[in-house]
C-alpha cells in the first residue's frame, strides 16, 4: 500500500487495518505525531487528511489510502516555518511541546476554514486537543496573532 | 536605562523551534536497531497475596526474550520490602495495589510481548483491601506492612510504636499556647476539608529504551525531573556500582513532579541486561491512570480563633494525607514548612500524617501537599472574613507575616513580599471594580510555598569564536534551560544566539539534584554564576596585559572584554578565545561552580476569580482570573507567565472536575474520556501580576516560580463560588452535582 505524507509517497509494509498513528510513529519514524492516549481524546496524534484535522489514533490507514496526508513535519515548506509555527515560538505557546504539534495542525485546518475567528471559536477549534502546561492562554493568543495578520 | 540587558526580557524558548517543527526528541521517540518491546504483567486486585507466580508458559511463547519477576532482580536480594531507597517496581509476595507490576516481559514484539503477558500464571488470596484513610489509621485496622512502624521513614522503631501501623509517617508541630490562644478569640470556626486523588495529567505517557553494552554498563533514555537520582535508583534496582549506568536526557512531556519516580526504566533496564538486546517500553494512557502515582487525596479539620478586629490568636490543624499503597513519598514532611507560613499566628498545633491504603501510591505534585492544606486553610480565612465582615484581602495583608516573623516550623522568614502581593491584587481589584450580575461571585485566595534547593553544578566553555556553552546536568521542566541561557548572555554581555546549553548525560554533566521543588533556575542558577564569574577571571587575566589595564577593572559587553575607564580599549572574546589555545596559550578557558545548601526564598501568589454559577445545572464558568506573585525577580516574564497559567487551569481542573473513581481501590477511570481534565473552553485567559520584591539569597533576588501559582487555586475557586450561591463545599471535586445539591439544600433550609 502507499501512503502520500508531506507530499511525498511511502510503501507501506504494515496492514491496513493498523493506525495511522502507528505507521507513523513506528513504521516511518515520522515520530513529530505523538501519542498522548491511543482513544482520541487528547489530540496529541493530530494530523491533516486532505486539509481535515483528524485525530491520527482512530484512523487506520486503509482509510487513507490515495488522499494528502500532513504531519508536523510538512508543516514548514523549504526551510520556511508556517506563520503559526513562529507565533507559537514568539508568544511562549510551547513548554513541554508535547501537544503542539497537534494543536499547530488543529489550528491550521482551523484558520483555513475561518480566517478571522473570535477567542470563544478558538477555544472551540482547539477543545479537542489537551494541553496540560499552558492554560491555553498563550496558545489562543498566538493563534489570534495569525488570524489578525 | 534597564538593569539588565538580557535577564528580564521575553525571550522565547531555546528548544521552540524543535517542538514546533516536531523535530524534539522525547523517550518514546528512540529507536535503536534490533530492538524488543517490553510489556508488564500487573495485579487484578487491590491487596493480595501472591500464592503462586508461573512464568513458563510465558517464556516458551515464540518471541518471547525474558520474562522476570521479583525474584530475578539483584537489587532485591539484601532489600527489605521497606528499605525506602527505592519504590519496589515489581511485587514480592503480596501486592498493595490494583495495577501493581508482577512480572515483565520482553518480546519481538509488542504484539507478543502483550500475549506473553497473558499466558502468565498468578494465583492470588484476596485480602480485604484497606481504602480509607480514617478506617486505615484505627489501630485495630490490620497494617498493610507488618513490618511498617510509624515514622519509619525519619527514624528506626523505637519501643514506643512497638505496634506496626498504617500511619507511615506523623508530624507535630506546637507553638505558643493553644488553649489561651483560644480563649482570646471572640470568633472560632472549626471545619473539615476533603479534596480527591489526582493526576498530573502531563500529556506524554512514560515511556523507556534501555541498552547494556558488552562491558555490562547500561543506557537508558528515559523521561526524568533527574537524571542522577533516577541512575541511582536504576543501579540499585540492578544491583550496580552507579557509574555503571548511564541516562540520557530526553524532551519531557510534562512532568508537574510526576516524573521523579521511574515506572519503566529499571524495568526496561533490566531486560536489556538480561537479553542483550534493547528494549523498549511504553506505558498506555490506561496505565498512566492506573499505575500513574497520582496526588494525595485528603481529610483536614482546622480550627481558627480571631479577634473582633481580625487578629488571628490561635490555630490549630490535622492534614491526612492518602500515601496509597507504599510508604516512601511522605507528605506530611512538607507540611511543617509549608502552612500557616504566611500569617501571623501566635499560638498553634499541627498534626500531619501519611496514611496507607490498598490504593494506587502516590507522589509529588506541582507543591506537594499544599494544595490540599491550602483548600482547607484558605477557605476556612474565607470564612472567617465573611463572619467578620471583613474584606478577605485586607483580613489577609492584616494578619501577613514578614521579614523576622516565626514561622510555625521555627524558621525566622528572609525578606519575603507577602503584604506587598497581597496588596497588588488589591490593587487590581479595586481597578477592575466589582463583580456585576447575578449568580457571579468573586473569590480570593493566597498560596505560599516554601520552596526547595539542591545541589547543583555547570561548567561554562568559551568558546574560539566567543560565543559561550554551558553544560548542565538538569533536564528542562519548565524553560529552564532558556532561563539559564539569558543569565550567561548578561553575565558575558553576549547575545542569546551565542549562548549554547548542553544538558548532558550522567557521564558527561556536572552532579545537579533533581528539577523539583521549584528549586531548578532558583538554586543552578548560583552555580552557572559562578561558573561564569570563575571563566570571566581567566578571560581577565588573559585581556590584562593585551590591554594594559588591571584585571579587575576589565568588564564585558557586546562581545568583548572592555576597559571599565576607557571603553576604546577592548578585545573581542573570540580574540580570547582563540589566544588561549594552541601552543603558547594557557589552554581553554573553562569556568566552574558548584552550590549546595542555599536556603530557599519563600514566596506567595494571590489569586482572584470570578465565575458564573447556572442555578439550574450546578455548571460553573470561569469567568476570569488573575494572579499576583511575587517571583522575586523575573529572568523571563513570558516564561513566568506561562508557569503561572498552566498551574492555575490545573488547579481548576483539581477544583471542579478532576478525580480518580474507585471501585474495590481499583481506578475505574482510565481514559482522557473519564478523567475530564481542563480544555481551552473550561478556561478564561489568565491575568499575571509579577510583584518583584527581590530574595536576598538568589542571584539577582530570584525566587520560587512554578509551583506557587497551583496553591491558592482550589480555594480561590471554592470562595467565589460561595460568593456566587451562597454554598460552601468543603469537598472536591465541586461538580455541578455538588453544587445543585447545595443548592437544593439551601433552598429547603
Ligand atoms: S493519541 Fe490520538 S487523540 Fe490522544
Ligand atoms: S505544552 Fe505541554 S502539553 Fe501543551
Amino acid at each position: 500500500m502507499k501512503l502520500k505524507i508531506n507530499g511525498r509517497e511511502y510503501e507501506i509494509v504494515s496492514g491496513p487495518g493498523t493506525t495511522l498513528l502507528d505507521v507513523l510513529r513506528y513504521e516511518l519514524r515520522l515520530t513529530g505525531t505523538k501519542e498522548g492516549c491511543g482513544t482520541g481524546s487528547c489530540g496529541s496524534c493530530t494530523v491533516l487528511v486532505d486539509g481535515k484535522a483528524i485525530n491520527s489514533c482512530l484512523v487506520i490507514v486503509g482509510e487513507v489510502e490515495g488522499k494528502e496526508i500532513t504531519t508536523i513535519e510538512g508543516l514548514s515548506r523549504q526551510g520556511k516555518l508556517h506563520p503559526l509555527q513562529q507565533a507559537f515560538i514568539n508568544e511562549g505557546a510551547v513548554q513541554c511541546g508535547f501537544c503542539t504539534p497537534g494543536i499547530l495542525l488543529t489550528a491550521k485546518a482551523f484558520l483555513d476554514s475561518n480566517s478571522h475567528p473570535t477567542e470563544s471559536q478558538i477555544r472551540q477549534a482547539i477543545a479537542g486537543n489537551l494541553c496540560r502546561c499552558t492554560g491555553y492562554d498563550k496558545i489562543v493568543r498566538a493563534i489570534m496573532s495569525v488570524a489578525d495578520s | 536605562m534597564a538593569k539588565y540587558s538580557v535577564v528580564g526580557k521575553r525571550i522565547p524558548r531555546i528548544d521552540a523551534l524543535s517542538k514546533v517543527t516536531g523535530t524534539a526528541i522525547y523517550s518514546g521517540d528512540v529507536t535503536l536497531p534490533d530492538m524488543l518491546y517490553g510489556k508488564v504483567c500487573r495485579s487484578p486486585h487491590a491487596h493480595a497475596i501472591i500464592r503462586r507466580l508461573d512464568v513458563t508458559k510465558a517464556r516458551s511463547l515464540e518471541g518471547v526474550m525474558a520474562v522476570i519477576t521479583a525474584s530475578d532482580v539483584p537489587g532485591y536480594k539484601n532489600r527489605s520490602p521497606l528499605l525506602l531507597v527505592e519504590m519496589p517496581h515489581l511485587a514480592q509476595e503480596k501486592v498493595v495495589y490494583a495495577a501493581q507490576p508482577v512480572a515483565v516481559v520482553a518480546a519481538t514484539s509488542i504484539e507478543i510481548a502483550e500475549k506473553a503477558v497473558g499466558l502468565i500464571e498468578v494465583e492470588y488470596e484476596e485480602l480485604p483491601p484497606v481504602l480509607d484513610v480514617l478506617e486505615s489509621m484505627k489501630p485495630e485496622t490490620p497494617p498493610i506492612y507488618p513490618d511498617l512502624y510509624t515514622n519509619f521513614i525519619a527514624r528506626p522503631p523505637t519501643d514506643k510504636d512497638s505496634k506496626p501501623s498504617n500511619i507511615a509517617y506523623h508530624i507535630s508541630v506546637n507553638r505558643g499556647d493553644l488553649e489561651a490562644g483560644f480563649r482570646e478569640a471572640d470568633l472560632i470556626i472549626e471545619n473539615t476539608f476533603r479534596t480527591q486523588p489526582i493526576h498530573h495529567g502531563y500529556l506524554e505517557p512514560f515511556a523507556a529504551v534501555a541498552k547494556a553494552d558488552v562491558n555490562g554498563k547500561v543506557t537508558i533514555w528515559t523521561q526524568t525531573q533527574g537524571v542522577f537520582t533516577a541512575r541511582q535508583m536504576i543501579a540499585e534496582f540492578l544491583g550496580l556500582p552507579p557509574t555503571q549506568v548511564k541516562l540520557v536526557p530526553v524532551e519531557i512531556g510534562g512532568a508537574f513532579g510526576g516524573k521523579s519516580y521511574l515506572p519503566l526504566a529499571p524495568l526496561c533496564a533490566l531486560l536489556a541486561m538480561k537479553t542483550g538486546r534493547p528494549v523498549r517500553m511504553e506505558m498506555s494512557r490506561d496505565e498512566v491512570l492506573r499505575d500513574g502515582r497520582p496526588a494525595p487525596g485528603s481529610v483536614t479539620t482546622i480550627k481558627i480563633g480571631v479577634t473582633k478586629k481580625g487578629y488571628i490568636t490561635a490555630a490549630s490543624a490535622t492534614f491526612i494525607y492518602d500515601a496509597g499503597g507504599f510508604p516512601e513519598m511522605s507528605h506530611t514532611m512538607f507540611v511543617r514548612g509549608n502552612t500557616f507560613s504566611q500569617y501571623k499566628i501566635p499560638n498553634i498545633k499541627i498534626e500531619a500524617f501519611d496514611v496507607l491504603t490498598n490504593t494506587v501510591p502516590v507522589t509529588y505534585y506541582r507543591a506537594p501537599s499544599t494544595p490540599q492544606s491550602h483548600f482547607a486553610i484558605e477557605s476556612q480565612m474565607d470564612l472567617i472574613s465573611r463572619a467578620l465582615g471583613m474584606d478577605p484581602l485586607q483580613f489577609r495583608i492584616q494578619n501577613s507575616t514578614a521579614e523576622g516573623d516565626t514561622t510555625p516550623s521555627g524558621e525566622i522568614l528572609p525578606k519575603v513580599g507577602f503584604k506587598e502581593t497581597l496588596e497588588r491584587m488589591a490593587e487590581y481589584l479595586r481597578q477592575k471594580g466589582s463583580l456585576q450580575g447575578e449568580n457571579r461571585g468573586r473569590g480570593v485566595a493566597c498560596g505560599f510555598w516554601h520552596g526547595a534547593a539542591g545541589s547543583f553544578g555547570a561548567y561554562v566553555n568559551v568558546n574560539i569564536d566567543g560565543t559561550v556553552t554551558l553544560v548542565i546536568g538538569v533536564t528542562d521542566v519548565s524553560g529552564s534551560r532558556t532561563s539559564i541561557a539569558q543569565i550567561v548572555a548578561e553575565e558575558f554581555g553576549i547575545p542569546m544566539e551565542a549562548v549554547s546549553i548542553v544538558v548532558g548525560d550522567t557521564d558527561t554533566a556536572p552532579w545537579s539534584s533533581p528539577s523539583v521543588g521549584s528549586q531548578t533556575i532558583y538554586s543552578l542558577s548560583h552555580a552557572v554564576y559562578r561558573a561564569c564569574q570563575d571563566a570571566k577571571d581567566q578571560l581577565r587575566r588573559l585581556a590584562s596585559p593585551r590591554l594594559g589595564v588591571p584585571a579587575s577593572e576589565i568588564e564585558f559587553a557586546n562581545g568583548q572584554a572592555i576597559f571599565k575607564g576607557d571603553t576604546q580599549k577592548s578585545i573581542p572574546l573570540a580574540a580570547l578565545g582563540r589566544s588561549s589555545l594552541g601552543f603558547r596559550g594557557e589552554g581553554p578557558i573553562v569556568g566552574r561552580g558548584s552550590i549546595a545548601g542555599l536556603p530557599p526564598a519563600p514566596s506567595v501568589a494571590v489569586h482572584a476569580v470570578d465565575v458564573e454559577v447556572d442555578k439550574e445545572t450546578g455548571k460553573v464558568k470561569v469567568l476570569s482570573y488573575a494572579v499576583a506573585q511575587d517571583v522575586g525577580l523575573a529572568i523571563n516574564p513570558m516564561s513566568i507567565e506561562g508557569q503561572i497559567q498552566g498551574a492555575v487551569t490545573q488547579g481548576i481542573g483539581w477544583a471542579l472536575m478532576e478525580g480518580y473513581v474507585f471501585d474495590r481501590g481499583k481506578v475505574q477511570n482510565t481514559t482522557f474520556l473519564d478523567y475530564r481534565m481542563p480544555t481551552a473552553t473550561d478556561v478564561p485567559m489568565i491575568d499575571t501580576m509579577l510583584v518583584e520584591v527581590g530574595s536576598t539569597t538568589g542571584i539577582y533576588g530570584l525566587r520560587h516560580v512554578g509551583e506557587p501559582p497551583m496553591v491558592g487555586t482550589l480555594a480561590a475557586v471554592a470562595n467565589a463560588i460561595h460568593s456566587a450561591t451562597g454554598v460552601r463545599l468543603k469537598t472536591l471535586p465541586m461538580t455541578p452535582e455538588a453544587i445543585l445539591k447545595g443548592i437544593k439544600k439551601q433552598g429547603k433550609s
